[in-house]
């Protein structure tokens, strides 16, 4: 059954009075690779948190999975934008893993078996079985940027969702990291969120390009003229062919 | 050392000492790695206005101390999850208002004025054996409890957006995590007093983070930290004749003073090594 994943009709939402997103309409299929792109402050990390259920829409109706966002929940898998957390806190890789698997099972106590077992499988899909005992302040971005997906993969998600994975990392470790999630992409729905257009159009099968209003193209049309209306023409252009 | 063996009153101090480092090596790392020294140090100096009530009204002053720090707890929780631009002058005003009605509930009770001295500075020495009782069973309620609920307080003070995504409760484990700094200060009170408080519950495990990788072992070096320099600063104040409460607060931030440079030297060896 392939169905929406994510259904979004007429969604607005406001912090105070300036509109953040105006009457947007978004529909992503299961298994789809969407990237969102947009400027700063253009709501995408919005868009995002309503998705999760974080957010309530002023207006408009949202369906993850046919569910209410807050419903579907248990179903996602959230990659933040980093840091969202103390960079020195006494945390080992295998504990932040672990973390994905709260929520299910008992409440009081330790992890079960099968969490440690889920666990460990998603640190070697991620190659971080290695670094499983490491303390988080001693990875590389790279290293860290990996212990969070596999944190997102650890609640064995339905869809993932991205929010700048490749803000704090350098080009060769955003390759990596795009090519494991072009794996993941086989088993489950993946959004990702970002301000780099031209890196993540070689990946990704549509882009949504977020200013307020939502325009969806596929990443085969994207050229300088849309550039330039998401940016308000305030960039400079570079050609480029993948 | 011999006057530990002598006199009993030392004896009783000394297991309140060490009664006391369990709870602050537990909660004190939570308070070190969430950062909310604040929001304790606003918890322990409402606890007076509980205990100037209590003498005033003539009930048990840790029963006092009890309630205002519980009830100070979740105050500042509620103004922490609605009103947390402003939380800041909030817990601000919370903690001079509760030293202050502490202060007026003890200057209308007849009786000596070095009350209220011992309930700022603390009075180790005079602590009793049902206050003994009173704080192995805090000591008891906090580690259950954390024990019971460590995935989730681990998560909750990771990364609270994370946590509420897997449908963790957090403001729900937020609030109970307060109450238990609560209980822990009252714990502390009897030992250093309120004013210096802070200071126990955060020293120890500031000085445990520049050595250890988890949560869990930085909660039992701060803990053995702690019943150290209780029990040295008991037996220095004891050879010195000087304030107890004082006296372990000094070695405590002395040690830490000392790890501190210690650590960063060592880390500049290690990175020096490795490039």
């Amino acid at each position: 059954m392939t169905g929406n994943a994510i259904e979004i009709q007429d969604l607005s939402f406001s912090y105070g009075k300036a509109p953040v997103l105006d009457q947007i309409s978004l529909e992503v299929p299961e298994q789809e690779f969407l990237g969102i792109v947009g400027p700063n402050a253009g709501g995408k990390s919005t868009l995002l948190k309503i998705i999760l259920g974080l957010l309530k829409p002023r207006q408009g109706k949202v369906r993850v999975l046919g569910l209410s966002p807050v419903q579907a929940r248990r179903h996602l898998g959230y990659v933040p934008q980093y840091p969202a957390f103390a960079r020195d806190f006494p945390v080992t890789v295998e504990q932040v893993v672990l973390m994905g698997r709260l929520g299910q099972g008992r409440i009081i106590g330790g992890y079960s078996r099968r969490d440690r077992e889920i666990s460990r499988r998603v640190m070697a899909e991620t190659e971080i079985l290695d670094l499983a005992q490491r303390r988080i302040s001693q990875l590389s971005g790279g290293q860290l940027q990996r212990t969070l997906v596999a944190r997102a993969l650890a609640c064995e998600p339905r869809i993932l969702l991205l929010d700048e994975p490749t803000a704090n990392i350098d080009m060769r470790v955003e390759n990596e990291l795009f090519d494991l999630l072009k794996i993941l992409n086989q088993r489950m729905t993946i959004l990702v969120v970002s301000h780099d257009i031209a890196f993540i159009s070689g990946y990704v099968h549509r882009v949504a390009c977020l200013n307020r209003t939502l325009i969806c193209h596929r990443t085969e049309n994207i050229d300088g003229q849309v550039i330039q209306q998401l940016y308000d023409g305030d960039v400079r252009m570079v050609a480029h062919k993948h | 050392m011999d006057a530990f063996f002598q006199y009993s009153f030392l004896q009783t101090a000394l297991l309140a000492g060490l009664l006391a480092s369990i709870g602050c090596g537990i909660m004190g790392s939570y308070v070190v790695v969430k950062r909310i020294g604040y929001m304790a140090g606003g918890i322990s100096h409402s606890v007076l206005a509980g205990m100037g009530a209590a003498l005033f009204f003539g009930f048990s002053p840790m029963l006092g101390a009890l309630l205002a720090a519980l009830l100070a707890a979740l105050l500042i929780g509620w103004i922490k999850i609605r009103w947390q631009t402003q939380e800041d002058t909030l817990i601000g005003a919370m903690w001079a208002i509760g030293m202050s009605i502490g202060v007026l509930f003890i200057s209308r009770t007849p009786g000596y004025s070095t009350d209220l001295m011992s309930y700022l500075f603390g009075n180790i020495l005079l602590v009793s054996t049902t206050q003994l009782w009173e704080m192995a069973v805090l000591n008891i309620l906090v580690t259950a409890m954390v024990l019971a609920f460590y995935r989730q307080f681990l998560a909750v003070s990771f990364d609270e957006e994370f946590a509420r995504l897997r449908g963790v409760p957090v403001n729900f484990f937020y609030l109970l995590f307060l109450c238990l700094v609560a209980l822990t200060v009252v714990l502390l009170v009897q030992v250093v007093g309120l004013i210096l408080v802070i200071a126990l519950l955060t020293l120890p495990a500031a000085i445990a983070g520049h050595y250890v990788h988890t949560m869990g072992w930085m909660m039992l070096l701060a803990s053995l930290l702690g019943m150290t320099f209780t029990t040295f600063g008991i037996w220095l104040s004891y050879v010195l004749d000087m304030p107890t409460g004082a006296i372990i607060i000094l070695v405590a931030g002395g040690s830490f003073i000392l790890s501190a440079i210690f650590s960063q030297w060592w880390q500049h060896r290690v990175q020096a090594a490795e490039s």
